[in-house]
């Protein structure tokens, strides 16, 4: 298979775009989809200091790199989960990462600052894992992003991420989130910083490949707390009408991207939560309430157990 | 041919396919969900395999949202 552009051996072959790429040119297209995806979307501009929330996995190494080759001013969170082993892997994967690229890495751990780890938590809720990883997730970015003076926060959502979380909230019909889901989340409150998603117009497929290709060494192992997820089963979905009609998914999300505003909510009433002062509807956010919920469900325990 | 899953720790033997499309046909493999590489390199759907290599099939989708 010939490269579109150069005509050189191709390494990947897109059927989305009908198209095939040697090493080169896919790196130029990559970068290019990047670069598109910033400028289209206004995501941030050469003044802002970007913080890059990465997990150790492809798409977030993927976008730290990018983003540092563009010499833009990205600095890299890590939120250790405190699942064991896993926990353990992905920091290191991420320190890596930031040793060789000469990068600016914070790190945060849950257990270290709420003493429990994302299952432990998890498990004294109502909440799968996954729900209250995001939550939990979403919240410590935002804090780290206000107390280090981040103008703005970039996670590494790509296409599939996006089109997937589409069809749960289509399947459901949940008009609220489907009004929230954007590339671009604006600052709505002097709490809430901006939230980008540079990669939402490359699949993971792409940002995996570009990784092997780049030599970023990436944790290739799945988080534990995810299989048999909602996310997952959606994914394989899409992909399977993606092979049988390439271009699916992204005809699924940027026509969504079109219409969107029909789902645009009305403007929310935010106020700081009243235990740690960040953004919310509620008197507490709903961090804050995530960690009532386990507090309690802990006494009980301790008094049962008295 | 040899085929190695990574992350699954499987390793399996596969005869008589002449290119990766075949193989990952007989596979039941979705093209979409996977990169193939042989010897560190990516390869694409039409390059022909010959029997006395190893394939490595990586997973590229991944759960949380």
């Amino acid at each position: 298979m010939k490269c579109r552009r150069c005509r050189g051996q191709a390494v990947i072959e897109l059927r989305r775009h009908n198209s095939s790429f040697c090493k080169d040119c896919f790196f130029d297209y990559l970068t290019n989809q990047v670069t598109l995806a910033q400028e289209k979307q206004k995501m941030f501009s050469r003044e802002d200091r970007v913080l890059v929330v990465v997990s150790g996995g492809k798409d977030s190494l993927a976008l730290w790199e990018i983003l540092l080759g563009l010499g833009v001013n990205a600095w890299g969170l890590h939120i250790n989960l405190g699942i064991d082993e896993y926990s353990q892997k992905s920091e290191k994967s991420v320190r890596n990462f930031a040793e060789n690229y000469d990068a600016e890495l914070l790190i945060t751990n849950i257990k270290d600052e709420h003493g429990r780890g994302v299952l432990d938590i998890a498990s004294k809720t109502t909440r799968t894992a996954c729900s209250a990883c995001g939550l939990i997730k979403r919240y410590l970015f935002n804090k780290v992003a206000l107390e280090k003076g981040f103008s703005v926060v970039a996670t590494g959502h790509n296409l599939d991420d996006e089109a997937a979380s589409l069809l749960g909230n289509v399947l459901h019909w949940k008009e609220g989130f489907l009004g929230r889901q954007s590339p671009v989340l604006p600052s709505v409150h002097p709490k809430l910083a901006r939230k980008v998603k540079p990669l939402f117009r490359l699949t993971e497929r792409e940002t995996a490949a570009y990784c092997i290709l780049k030599g970023i060494d990436y944790l290739k192992e799945e988080c534990p707390l995810v299989k048999g997820s909602t996310s997952l089963h959606y994914k394989e979905a899409l992909n399977l009408l993606e092979q049988k009609s390439p271009g699916t998914k992204h005809s699924l999300y940027f026509g969504f991207l079109k219409k969107r505003a029909v789902f645009e909510p009305p403007q929310l009433n935010l106020k700081e939560c009243l235990r740690c002062g960040q953004a919310t509807t509620d008197e507490t956010c709903a961090f804050c309430r995530l960690l009532s919920e386990v507090e309690s469900k802990t006494r009980v325990s301790k008094e049962r157990i008295c | 041919m040899k085929v190695v899953f990574i992350n699954q720790r499987k390793e399996i033997e596969v005869a008589g396919c002449k290119r990766l499309k075949n193989l990952l046909d007989r596979l039941e493999i979705n093209p979409e969900s996977v990169l193939v590489i042989r010897d560190g390199n990516l390869i694409t759907s039409d390059t022909h395999l010959s029997e006395d290599e190893t394939i490595e099939i990586l997973p590229v989708i991944s759960g949380g949202i």
